[in-house]
């Protein structure tokens, strides 16, 4: 493309459904995306910068990620795309949408970062990953952190590479102002899709309270929660997720 | 050689082993504002005494720190330029990434050099990775920003005749023209901080003085890099004026009494990395690569980072916070003694790294008391500085390059 190597997920075929990873990186939601596979075709890059996608000169901002997918949409020509994004996806979901949904059939924001509702100023609606410990932050990602957080001593060479330009990637776009967009929400009205907004019931990032604020904040969503999840439900309950996914296609007429 | 006296102006009341972090996270609740007045009021004095000893001053900055009360070097210089008469100003220095208005800062060093008639050094350092906390600085490329303000800081000292507009990646100004304008044209000294020897060459080509802090013989590598720098420039081998040196310096008339002065100073290196883990690694600090070994490497429970060890004479590293004086005194970290002890101390280490013009004495740190700092100065100043400018010159012949790791 363009913006130079993209590192691509492309499996399945029918309803093009893009997904969009969190800050995590693309190789956690694998298992998600294998399952969702099955009921359509499923597109997923590294977001640039983040794995082994290129990061172009100058991108800083998930405005740029927002024309990146923009352009990717139409580089594949997907049409009545279903967009799910997870956390700091769900956020570029929204910076997307936000723009045009021309390509778009529908949104599925899990976690969602990306907006502030809060007016004190000093709420903190998004816990800032880089000011607690590393084992406070496991236990407010996953039910079951020790399941999900591998030593180091686990991973290939390679591999840390990927955990370490994700890392910074996700810092670029996400350190200040903190995981959020302040003029995002004053456009929330131009996303004329059905959404469904998705929560881990027991997310210690980004609380129920704000998804149900998002649901209400969109046009046409509706909120649910997944049990047995905290900020990454797509990571910890991939079947469920993709259940919710399913359902979701088939309320708005939209299964394949 | 030149002398600069350096503290970071402690806070050392606060000081804890059982605090998880003296910086960043450490509620100011545990400052007591009458005691930091007077503890800003006696370093301003302790300064002032270097001045009619001869000694220069050192000044750095942290932020949200009991480590270190200097909030803004040019504050402090602001008070210093009055109080002093004499001796020369150094800032290293401003931490310029993390400073979200570099025309600001041009604008200070500016006054620093007019209030002290001309006395001003100024240095800029890029901060430590904890720094990025409390000045909200985006790590991720945060050598491209410390290049572009500098650059903008370097033109607005120099510009006079017009003002000038700046539209650059990070910082983006209508109007510059600062006034005043400094006394020492085209601009003062410039001196930048490494620990590493990777800047050394771009500090070489700034024609900046280069200061290394508590290397060691480590400092050896950096200075290399400078001289190597200079030639390949043609410019010859650097003066030595342009190598400075940052260790802690303790004297007395008997040895034992220096070295209780030393481990009361050394409280600076050992409270130094007493951080939370989440503050040494911010993402992109580093380079990629450096990040993911870092990772491979935090698997080893006996693993010393560099950053917070000291080498000793047997090539062994020590963690900072747990050296003894005398392992402190071997890595060439603490000059402690009596002053005979001390000079040749310090001429042992100037003869290792071949020779260096500026030692950034941190003659007072910690907890150590106005008595003893007072007498550490006096007497330091007495019998060790003159004998230092008798250091004889080091021959120094460039070893070969290393091939890149």
């Amino acid at each position: 493309m363009r913006q130079g190597t993209v590192e691509l997920f492309d499996r399945g075929t029918g309803r093009p459904i893009l997904f969009l990873h969190c800050g995590e990186g693309l190789e956690p939601s694998l298992p998600l995306l294998e399952r969702l596979a099955r009921n359509g075709r499923v597109v997923a890059a590294s977001h640039p910068g983040f794995g082994r996608s290129d990061l172009p000169a100058g991108f800083a901002r998930v405005d740029d990620l927002a024309y990146f997918y923009l352009d990717l949409l139409s580089h594949l020509d997907l049409r009545d795309t279903l967009l799910v994004g997870a956390s700091f996806g769900a956020w570029i979901a929204l910076e997307i949408a936000v723009r045009s949904t021309a390509r778009l059939r529908g949104l599925v924001l899990a976690d969602a970062v990306g907006l502030r509702f809060a007016t004190d100023e000093t709420a903190v609606e998004i816990v800032d990953i880089y000011d607690i410990p590393q084992d406070d932050l496991d236990r407010r990602s996953y039910v079951e952190p020790q399941r999900w957080r591998r030593s180091y001593d686990a991973y290939s060479d390679e591999e840390l590479m990927v955990i370490a330009r994700n890392r910074e990637a996700h810092c670029l776009y996400g350190w200040s102002p903190y995981m959020h967009n302040p003029g995002l929400r004053r456009w929330l009205h131009r996303i004329d899709v059905p959404s469904l907004v998705l929560w881990g019931e027991a997310d210690g990032i980004v609380s129920a309270d704000y998804g149900r604020a998002l649901a209400a904040a969109l046009p046409k969503a509706r909120f649910a929660t997944i049990a047995g999840a905290a900020h990454h439900p797509h990571i910890e309950q991939p079947d469920r997720f993709a259940a919710a996914v399913d359902e979701f296609l088939r309320g708005i007429g939209a299964a394949r | 050689m030149r002398v600069w006296q350096f503290s970071e102006q402690p806070y050392y009341p606060a000081w804890d082993e059982r605090h998880e972090s003296l910086r960043n996270s450490l509620p100011n609740r545990e400052l007591d504002p009458a005691v930091a007045a007077r503890l800003y009021s006696r370093y301003t004095d302790e300064w002032g005494l270097c001045d009619e000893l001869g000694i220069n001053i050192m000044v750095n900055e942290h932020h949200s720190t009991a480590t270190c009360l200097t909030s803004c070097c040019h504050l402090t210089l602001a008070v210093l330029a009055h109080a002093t008469k004499n001796v020369r100003l150094l800032s290293l220095g401003t931490p310029l990434a993390n400073r979200r208005d570099p025309v600001r800062v041009a604008e200070e060093i500016a006054m620093v050099d007019c209030y002290s008639q001309g006395r001003y050094e100024v240095g800029f350092v890029r901060g430590g990775p904890f720094e990025v906390w409390p000045a909200n600085s985006q790590p991720v490329g945060q050598v491209r920003r410390f290049d572009e303000a500098y650059r903008l800081v370097m033109k607005a000292l120099t510009t006079h005749d017009r003002t000038f507009s700046w539209e650059g990646e990070f910082f983006h100004e209508r109007l510059v023209n600062i006034w005043p304008r400094p006394v020492q044209q085209p601009h003062p000294p410039l001196w930048f901080v490494s620990i590493g020897p990777g800047p050394g060459a771009w500090i070489a080509e700034q024609k900046g003085t280069v200061g290394t802090f508590l290397t060691g013989r480590d400092s050896k590598l950096l200075f290399d890099t400078y001289r190597r720098r200079c030639v390949a420039l043609g410019w010859g081998m650097p003066s030595v004026d342009k190598l400075a040196y940052m260790g802690i310096v303790a004297v007395a008339e008997t040895e034992a009494k220096a070295k209780e002065r030393a481990h009361a100073i050394a409280g600076y290196i050992r409270t130094a990395p007493q951080l939370a883990p989440r503050y040494l690694s911010p993402p992109g600090y580093v380079p990629t690569r450096i990040a993911a070994q870092a990772m491979r490497m935090s698997t080893d429970p006996d693993y010393v980072p560099a950053y917070v060890s000291v080498v000793l004479g047997d090539g062994s590293r020590v963690h900072q916070r747990t050296a003894t004086i005398d392992q402190l005194i071997d890595a060439h970290v603490v000059f402690a003694g009596t002053p005979d002890q001390v000079v040749r101390q310090i001429g042992a280490y100037h003869r290792y790294v071949g020779g260096f013009g500026n030692l950034l004495m941190m003659g007072h740190g910690g907890a150590l008391s106005h008595k003893d700092t007072v007498d550490n100065f006096r007497l330091f100043a007495r019998e060790v500085l003159p004998r230092l400018q008798e250091l004889p010159a080091v021959p120094y012949e460039l070893p070969p390059e290393r091939p890149a790791r």
